[in-house]
C-alpha cells in the first residue's frame, strides 16, 4: 500500500517535472524565434512611443485652448501620465498576433499538428506569448524606463506600498485577461475561417472601450438615455476596461480603498469567466474540426 | 507609359473582381473601416465639447478642424487603396524569396511591388471625407476663394505623392533588414504626427519637432497645407507652404526612387 502511495506520488512528481521542462522548452523556442529577427524588434518596440507624443501637444494645446485646469477631474499632468501608464499596462495586456494566428492555424489546418501531440495547444500558445513578453520587456525596459524618467514631472508622488501592490497585481491580470480574450476571439476560427474582420472590429472596440484612447472618466457627463446611467457606467460593465484604464487609474490615485478592491475581485472575476469561455470554444472548436490529408 | 497604364488597370480590376467575389467580407472591411473613422471622429467631438479650438488662437475650431480631418481621410485613403496592400505584402515576399519571381519579369519592380495589389474598401473612408469636407465648408463663415479649389486637388495629390514616397523608403528599409514587420506600424505611428494641426507641436520641444516633420520628414505638409488652404486666407506664409508642398512632394518621390533602387542593388535572395 505504502509502496503503491510513493509510486504514485513520485509518477505525479515527474509528471510535473515533465510539464515543466516541456513548458520551459517552449519558452526557449520561443525565446530564439523573437530574438531571431532584433532589428526589426527593436524598431518595434522604440516605435510604440511616438503616439503618445502627439497625445501631449494635442492634450496641452486643448488645455491651452480652453483656459481650463481640469477636465473629468484630469489636469493635463494627470492626462500625460494617464496615456504613458496606459502604454504601459497595454504591454502587459495587448496581445499581437495571437487571434490572427489562432485562426490562421485553424485555416492552414497546421492546428491539427496540436490535436495530435500530447501538447496543449492553449498553454502552448501562453508560454510562447509570456516568452513574447519577456523578450519585449528585456528589450522594452531601457526606453520604457528612459521615458518615464524624462516625464516624471507629469506624475503625481508614488503611491504608497499597497497600491504599487495592487497595481502590479492588476497588471499580470491584464496580461491574463488579455490572453484568454484574445484567445477565445481567434477561436472562432473554428466557425468562421475568416475572421479578419471581426479582429479589426473588436480591437476599435478594445482601443475605445479599454481607456485607451482617452480616459473613461470622460465619459461620465454622457447620457445614455436611462435616467443616471451615464456612457461611463455602460463601458464599466464590460472587462474591456481592466486592459488599459484600471491599471493606470490605480496608480493615479483615481480608485482608491474598498473600489480598488472591489474592482481587483472584478478583474479576478472577468479572467475565471474568460478562462472557462476559452476552454469551452476550443472544447467546441476541436469537436468541430476537420482536417485532411499530410 | 500606355504599357504600365494598361497593367495598372489590370490589376484593379483583378483586385475588384476579387473584392466582388467575398462581397461579405468586402462589406465587412468596409464597416471596420467605417468605424475606426467613426471613432476618430466621436474623439474630436469629446475634444470639443471641453475646447473651442485647439491650440490658442490657432484658428482651428470646430468646422475648419473638421475639414482638416476630411483631407486627412481623403489623402490616406487614396493611399491605403492604391499603395499600402502591396507594400505590407513586401516584408514576406523578401524574408520568403517571393521577391525574386518580380525582379526577374520585364516591368518596373517599383512599379510592380507597390501597384499590383488595391483595397477598394479604403475608398469608403475616403467617400466619407469627402462628405465631411462639404459639410465643413458650407459651416465656413465666408466660402473659400477660387484659387483655393484649384490649388486643394494639386495639394491632395502632393500629399499622396509625400507619403508614397514615406512608403516606398520603408519598403527600400524592409529590402535592407530582410525582415521588417515593423512597416506596418511605422507607416501608423509616423502618420499620426500629420493627423493634427502642426500648432499643436509649439514650445520648446515642439518647434524643433515640427520643424523635423516640416522639412526632413515632410509628414506635416500632407494634411495641413491642403485643409489650410480651404479653412484659412492664402496669406505670404501659406503661399510659401504651398510652393514647399511641391517641392517636397517631387523630391520625396525621386528621393524614394533612388534609395529603393538602391536597396534592390544589395538585396539578397532567401529562395533556394
Amino acid at each position: 500500500m505504502s509502496t503503491a502511495a510513493n509510486s504514485e506520488s513520485h509518477h505525479t512528481s515527474c509528471g510535473w517535472l515533465l510539464g515543466l521542462r516541456s513548458w520551459w522548452r517552449m519558452l526557449i523556442i520561443c525565446l530564439e524565434e523573437r530574438l531571431a529577427y532584433r532589428s526589426d524588434f527593436a524598431l518595434g518596440t522604440v516605435m510604440r512611443f511616438l503616439p503618445i507624443v502627439t497625445q501631449v501637444f494635442l492634450w496641452t494645446a486643448v488645455f491651452a485652448a480652453s483656459s481650463r485646469t481640469d477636465i473629468a477631474g484630469y489636469s493635463r499632468d494627470n492626462i500625460v501620465a494617464y496615456y504613458l501608464l496606459t502604454m504601459v499596462t497595454r504591454a502587459f495586456s495587448s496581445m499581437p498576433s495571437l487571434a490572427g494566428g489562432i485562426s490562421r492555424s485553424v485555416r492552414d489546418g497546421s492546428v491539427k499538428k496540436y490535436l495530435i501531440q500530447p501538447i496543449d495547444y492553449v498553454g502552448f500558445l501562453l508560454a510562447s506569448r509570456i516568452a513574447h513578453k519577456l523578450v519585449y520587456y528585456i528589450v522594452a525596459i531601457l526606453p520604457f524606463a528612459a521615458v518615464l524618467f524624462f516625464c516624471r514631472g507629469y506624475f503625481p508622488p508614488a503611491p504608497d506600498g499597497l497600491t504599487i501592490a495592487a497595481y502590479i497585481l492588476s497588471l499580470l491580470l491584464s496580461f491574463l485577461l488579455g490572453f484568454f480574450m484574445e484567445a477565445t476571439l481567434g477561436m472562432i476560427a473554428f466557425w468562421f475561417l475568416e475572421v479578419s474582420s471581426i479582429i479589426f472590429a473588436y480591437m476599435l472596440f478594445q482601443y475605445l472601450l479599454s481607456g485607451h484612447m482617452f480616459p473613461i472618466d470622460m465619459l461620465a457627463d454622457i447620457p445614455t438615455g436611462i435616467t443616471g446611467v451615464s456612457l461611463a457606467d455602460v463601458v464599466r460593465l464590460l472587462p474591456f476596461e481592466y486592459t488599459a484604464y484600471f491599471p493606470a487609474a490605480v496608480w493615479l490615485g483615481k480608485i482608491t480603498g474598498w473600489e480598488l478592491v472591489r474592482g481587483l475581485l472584478i478583474e479576478i472575476a472577468w479572467l475565471v469567466i474568460m478562462i472557462g469561455v476559452c476552454r469551452f470554444v476550443w472544447w467546441r472548436g476541436t469537436k468541430r474540426y476537420s482536417g485532411f490529408g499530410g | 507609359m500606355r504599357r504600365y497604364i494598361k497593367i495598372f488597370s489590370t490589376f484593379a480590376r483583378a483586385c475588384l473582381v476579387r473584392d466582388m467575389t467575398f462581397r461579405v467580407n468586402f462589406l465587412l472591411e468596409c464597416l471596420t473601416s467605417l468605424g475606426w473613422m467613426s471613432m476618430n471622429l466621436a474623439f474630436y467631438l469629446l475634444i470639443f465639447s471641453f475646447t473651442p479650438e485647439i491650440g490658442r488662437g490657432s484658428g482651428w475650431s470646430r468646422e475648419p478642424f473638421f475639414a482638416f480631418v476630411a483631407t486627412g481621410l481623403i489623402i490616406n485613403a487614396i493611399v491605403q487603396t492604391l499603395f499600402m496592400p502591396s507594400a505590407s505584402e513586401l516584408t514576406e515576399m523578401v524574408r520568403t524569396g517571393g521577391l525574386d519571381s518580380v525582379l526577374v519579369r520585364p516591368l518596373d519592380a517599383q512599379f510592380l511591388l507597390s501597384m499590383h495589389r488595391f483595397d477598394f474598401s479604403s475608398m469608403a473612408n475616403g467617400l466619407v471625407g469627402l462628405g465631411l469636407l462639404i459639410w465643413s465648408v458650407l459651416c465656413f463663415p465666408a466660402a473659400p476663394p477660387l484659387i483655393a479649389w484649384l490649388l486643394y486637388p494639386l495639394l491632395i495629390v502632393c500629399g499622396v505623392a509625400i507619403l508614397y514616397g514615406l512608403i516606398i523608403m520603408l519598403a527600400a528599409a524592409t529590402i535592407l533588414m530582410g525582415r521588417n514587420q515593423s512597416l506596418y506600424d511605422f507607416w501608423f505611428y509616423i502618420t499620426n504626427f500629420s493627423r493634427y494641426p502642426a500648432e499643436i507641436y509649439a514650445g520648446p520641444w515642439g518647434d524643433p519637432l515640427r520643424s523635423f516633420c516640416t522639412f526632413i520628414i515632410p509628414i506635416l505638409l500632407v494634411v495641413n497645407v491642403p485643409a489650410g488652404t480651404l479653412a484659412r486666407p492664402l496669406s505670404g506664409e501659406a503661399w510659401g507652404m504651398v510652393v514647399l508642398t511641391f517641392a517636397a512632394a517631387g523630391i520625396s518621390v525621386g528621393l524614394s526612387r533612388v534609395v529603393f533602387q538602391a536597396a534592390l542593388a544589395r538585396y539578397r535572395s532567401a529562395s533556394s
